[in-house]
C-alpha cells in the first residue's frame, strides 16, 4: 500500500496526493511554513476518511467524527433539507481542499493561497488580494474568467460535470460553482449538474451506479453514461431545469453564483455573470443561451 | 433512464490494496484512482510498458526521433524488440516474481529477461559538470531548498563531480531531507533541472545533457587543457606574433617564454611576472582565487595577477596576450615606457589563436548517473536463490540494464550499479514516499542460465504476449543492446576468448 506523496511541481507549487486524492497548491506569503503545514495536515486524511466511509456513502444523516467528515457533513445539511437525495460523499473532494487550506493559514502568514484538488478549489484572500479563475471547457476551450476578490462572498470554486471522475446524474457538460467555501461549492455544483437533465429522453443511456462503480455512494440510482445528440431545444430546456436548482440554492444562500454548460450553451446564476464573462468571445457564447 | 436489460452475473471483483481506499474494481474498471486497474482480475498499474524497439533502425523515416513517436507498425520487428522495466510495475517488498519475465528468441539463442521496477532507498546520483569555475570546494555540502541533499567530489578533468542522494540523505536526515533530496533525485533522473546550492560556493542550476549554470550565467565551454597544456598547444601559432603569453587558469597558470615550450621556440625571456606559486617554470598556481572569471579564477581584470614587470629583462613595447583556457575571455597589451602595460588592439593572427583555443573547446554539458544497489526483496523478484542473481552477474552470465541502458556493474558484493540517465528513456523513474526512487531494471541471461540460478522459470513468456497497442514504443537510446551476444561470457568462450 503506498502512502501519501509529496513533490513540488513548476510554478512553486506543492502537489500532494494519496490515492485518489490529487492536490495541486499554491501559496503567496510565508510559501515553505505553508507548504509544509499542508503536506502534515494531508498525511492522514485519506485515512481518517476511510474510517468513516460506510457512513459517509449513506445519505446525509448522523454527524462523523472526523474534521475533513465534519466539513462534508456540514456542507450537506442544508442541501439535504430539500427533497434532494445527497451523501456526504458530493462534498468530500471540496472538503479535503478546505481542510488543508485552513491548515496552511493558521500555520503561515499568507497573502493569497489556494488549494486546488482536481477542479474543487478552496481560497484564502488577504485583505486587497484578488483571484483570476479561469474556466475551460472540456475541450480545453477557454470559457471567461471568473474574479474573486476579498470583499467577495467566495472562497471555493467547484465544477462537476461529465468531465469530472465522478458519476453524475445529470447530462452538464460543466457546472461551476462560487460559494462559501469549497465544500459547499462542490456540492452545488453536484447537485446542479444533476439537476442538468431530461427525463425518459430516448438519446441518454443511463445504467445503475453500482455497475460501474461497486462502492458508488449512488447505489443502484440511474447514472448517465452516454448522451446521444440533442436538439437546441432540449439543450435550452435540460439547462432550465439546471438554473431552477441553481436559483433556489442562491435565494437560500448556499451559493453565490453558478455557470452552467451543455453542448456549446451557457446560462449564468447569480454574481459569477458580470464579473466571470467579460471578453466580446464569451458575451457571444452567453448571447446563444 | 434505467437500464431495462436484464442485469449480468457481476464479473470478479478485485479489493486494490494500494491505498487505504481499498477499492473492489470490476474486470475493465479502474479504481477512484484512476491509477490502478483490474485487468482480467489482475491488479495493474496503467502507466504504460515502454518497449525499445532497435529492429526499426533500418527504416529511414524512423531515423527521425518526432516521426518515430507517431509510428504504428508491428512493435516486434523481428528479434529485437527490448522490453524494458519502464512502467512494469514492482513486487515489492515480497518475494513474488518480477512483472515481467520475458523470452525471446535473439540469434537463435532462447534468452530471458527479467523485468522489474525497483524501488531503491540506497541511490543516488553521481552528477559530473563540464567546468573549470570554482562551484565549491571538495566536500562542502549541496542543497535544495536549504536541506543537505549530498556534496562536493573531486574535480576532474575540466569538471567538477557531485554525489548527490545516498540512503544517508534519503532516510538518515530528517523527514524533509528526505523528502526534498527524492525530489532533487526524481527530476535529476527524469532530465528535469534542479537548481541546488553550494556551501560557500556557486548556486547551480543541473540538467541532464544541458549546459550547468552557475551563477545564473550558463556555462559554454569545457578549457581546452591547463594553462601549461595550451602553452604547449599553441606555442608555435604565437611565435613571431607575440612576446609573451599568460594563459590564465586557476589550476595550473602557462606563462609562455618560460615554459618549456617557449625555451624551445628560443623566445628571450620577457621579464613579465605574475602571482601565484611557481611549480616548475612556466607553470604557476594559485595565481588567484576560484571563481567564475577567467580560467576558473576570480579574477575579472587579467592584470591584477601581474606583479611589475621585470626592468632588467622587460622592454618598452613588449606584446603581452593574456588568455583564458576556453579562450572566451582574452585581453592585449603592450608596455609603456615605465614598462606598464597599457590596452593595445589585438592583431588578427592573435585573435585566431585566441578563437582557435576556444573552437577546440567542447560544449559543457551537466552528466547525470543514477547509481544504486538492487537489494534483496528485488533479486527474490528474479529467483528464489538471490543470492545466485549476484554470482550470476559477476560471471558475466548476466546482464544487467536500467531501463534499456547498459549499466556499470561495481566489482565486489551486492548488484551495485551506475548508468545514464540520458540513455534512458524519458521519466524513466518514479518515487515512493518512503522515500525512494523507483527505477527500471533488467536481467537479461540465457533460459539455461535462468533455470540453474532457480529462476521463476514457470512465469516466463513470450515476448509478443506483453504487448499491446498501448504500450510506450521509443527508439534506442544509442547503448548496446541488452541482447547482444558479448555482453555474456559463454558467447566470449564459445569464440575461444577467456
Amino acid at each position: 500500500m503506498t502512502g501519501p506523496v509529496a513533490a513540488i511541481l513548476p510554478g512553486q507549487r506543492l502537489h500532494l496526493q494519496h490515492g485518489p486524492i490529487d492536490l495541486v497548491i499554491g501559496a503567496d506569503g510565508d510559501r515553505d511554513a505553508a507548504f509544509a503545514a499542508a503536506t502534515d495536515r494531508f498525511q492522514t486524511v485519506l485515512e481518517e476518511l476511510v474510517q468513516e466511509l460506510p457512513l459517509l456513502r449513506r445519505p446525509v444523516g448522523d454527524a462523523p467524527a472526523g474534521l475533513v467528515a465534519q466539513r462534508m457533513h456540514a456542507a450537506c445539511i442544508p442541501q439535504a433539507e430539500g427533497v434532494t437525495f445527497v451523501t456526504p460523499m458530493a462534498a468530500v473532494a471540496g472538503s479535503v481542499a478546505d481542510e488543508v487550506l485552513a491548515a496552511m493559514v493558521a500555520a503561515a502568514p499568507l497573502t493569497r493561497a489556494y488549494v486546488n484538488n482536481g477542479g474543487d478549489i478552496a481560497l484564502y484572500l488577504g485583505p486587497g488580494a484578488r483571484f483570476e479563475i479561469g474556466l475551460a471547457g472540456l475541450d480545453g476551450i477557454g470559457l471567461g474568467r471568473a474574479c474573486v476578490d476579498a470583499d467577495m462572498a467566495v472562497r471555493g470554486v467547484a465544477t462537476s460535470g461529465a468531465g469530472g471522475r465522478s458519476l453524475s446524474l445529470g447530462i452538464a457538460d460543466s457546472v461551476t460553482v462560487l460559494a462559501a467555501n469549497a465544500a459547499a461549492a462542490d456540492v452545488a455544483a453536484t447537485l446542479i449538474a444533476g439537476a442538468v437533465d431530461l427525463a425518459d429522453h430516448p438519446e441518454i443511456r443511463r445504467v445503475p451506479a453500482s455497475d460501474v462503480q461497486d462502492d458508488s455512494d449512488l447505489g443502484d440510482r440511474p447514472v448517465v453514461r452516454a448522451v446521444g445528440l440533442l436538439t437546441p431545444d432540449e439543450v435550452a430546456r435540460a439547462l432550465a431545469a439546471g438554473v431552477a436548482a441553481a436559483r433556489q440554492m442562491r435565494q437560500r444562500g448556499l451559493i453565490v453564483g453558478a455557470a452552467l454548460m451543455l453542448r456549446g450553451q451557457a446560462r449564468v446564476v447569480g454574481d459569477i455573470a458580470p464579473r466571470a464573462v467579460h471578453d466580446k468571445q464569451e458575451e457571444g457564447i452567453l448571447a446563444h443561451a | 433512464m434505467p437500464d431495462d436489460t436484464p442485469r449480468r452475473p457481476k464479473p470478479e471483483k478485485i479489493r486494490c490494496d494500494a491505498c487505504p481506499v481499498m477499492c473492489y474494481i470490476a474486470d475493465g474498471k479502474a479504481g477512484a484512482c484512476d491509477r490502478y486497474a483490474n485487468h482480467g482480475g489482475e491488479l495493474v498499474r496503467l502507466d504504460p510498458l515502454t518497449v525499445i524497439q532497435s529492429g526499426a533502425r533500418a527504416v529511414a523515416f524512423l531515423h527521425d526521433d518526432a516521426q518515430a513517436q507517431d509510428w504504428d507498425g508491428d512493435v516486434i520487428q523481428g528479434d529485437r524488440t527490448f522490453v524494458t522495466a519502464v512502467g512494469a510495475g514492482t513486487t515489492y517488498p515480497d518475494y513474488k516474481p518480477a512483472p515481467f519475465i520475458v523470452s525471446q528468441d535473439v540469434e537463435g539463442v532462447d534468452m530471458v529477461t527479467v523485468v522489474t521496477e525497483g524501488i531503491f532507498s540506497y541511490c543516488g546520483v553521481k552528477v559530473k559538470i563540464d567546468t573549470d569555475r570554482h562551484i565549491g570546494h571538495e566536500r562542502a555540502v549541496v542543497r535544495v531548498d536549504g536541506e543537505a541533499i549530498g556534496h562536493v567530489m573531486t574535480s576532474e578533468y575540466g569538471s567538477k563531480m557531485l554525489s548527490l542522494g545516498g540512503v544517508e540523505h534519503l532516510t538518515g536526515g530528517s523527514k524533509k531531507e528526505g523528502r526534498v533530496t527524492c525530489d532533487a533525485l526524481l527530476r535529476l533522473c527524469n532530465r528535469d533541472a534542479v537548481e541546488m546550492q553550494i556551501d560557500g560556493g556557486a548556486t547551480l542550476v543541473v540538467q541532464a545533457g544541458k549546459p550547468p549554470v552557475i551563477n545564473g550565467a550558463p556555462e559554454k565551454l569545457m578549457r581546452v587543457g591547463c594553462g601549461s597544456a595550451t602553452i604547449g598547444m599553441f606555442a608555435k601559432q604565437w611565435e613571431g606574433h607575440v612576446d609573451e603569453v599568460i594563459v590564465v587558469d586557476d589550476h595550473i597558470t602557462g606563462v609562455l617564454t618560460e615554459h618549456e615550450a617557449g625555451k624551445q621556440l628560443g623566445m628571450r625571456p620577457s621579464g613579465i611576472r605574475i602571482n601565484g606559486r611557481r611549480s616548475t617554470p612556466g607553470r604557476y598556481f594559485q595565481v588567484a582565487e576560484p571563481g567564475t572569471g577567467w580560467g576558473g579564477t576570480d579574477v575579472d581584470d587579467p592584470l591584477t595577477v601581474l606583479r611589475p614587470a621585470d626592468p632588467k629583462n622587460a622592454w618598452p613595447g613588449l606584446r603581452l596576450l593574456m588568455v583564458s583556457t576556453t579562450g572566451e575571455q582574452w585581453a592585449f597589451f603592450t608596455l609603456d615606457e615605465e614598462l606598464q602595460p597599457q590596452p593595445a588592439d589585438i592583431t588578427p593572427p592573435l585573435l585566431k589563436t585566441c578563437e582557435r583555443i576556444a573552437e577546440n573547446c567542447e560544449p559543457s554539458l551537466c552528466s547525470v548517473l543514477f547509481m544504486g544497489g538492487a537489494g534483496g526483496s528485488l533479486r527474490a523478484g528474479v529467483t528464489e536463490n538471490p543470492v545466485r542473481l549476484t554470482h550470476s552477474v559477476k560471471d558475466a552470465l548476466t546482464y544487467v540494464s536500467c531501463g534499456g541502458a547498459e549499466a556499470y556493474v561495481w566489482p565486489g558484493g551486492g548488484i551495485t550499479f551506475m548508468a545514464d540517465v540520458m540513455d534512458m528513456p524519458t521519466n524513466s523513474f518514479g518515487y515512493v514516499p518512503t522515500p525512494a526512487l523507483v527505477a527500471p531494471i533488467e536481467f537479461t541471461l540465457r533460459a539455461e542460465d535462468y533455470a540453474a540460478l532457480g529462476g521463476h522459470t514457470e512465469h516466463v513468456q513470450p515476448v509478443d504476449s506483453v504487448l499491446n497497442p498501448e504500450i510506450r514504443k521509443v527508439l534506442p537510446q544509442g547503448g548496446p543492446d541488452p541482447h547482444t551476444r558479448q555482453h555474456h561470457r559463454w558467447s566470449h568462450s564459445r569464440k575461444g576468448r577467456k
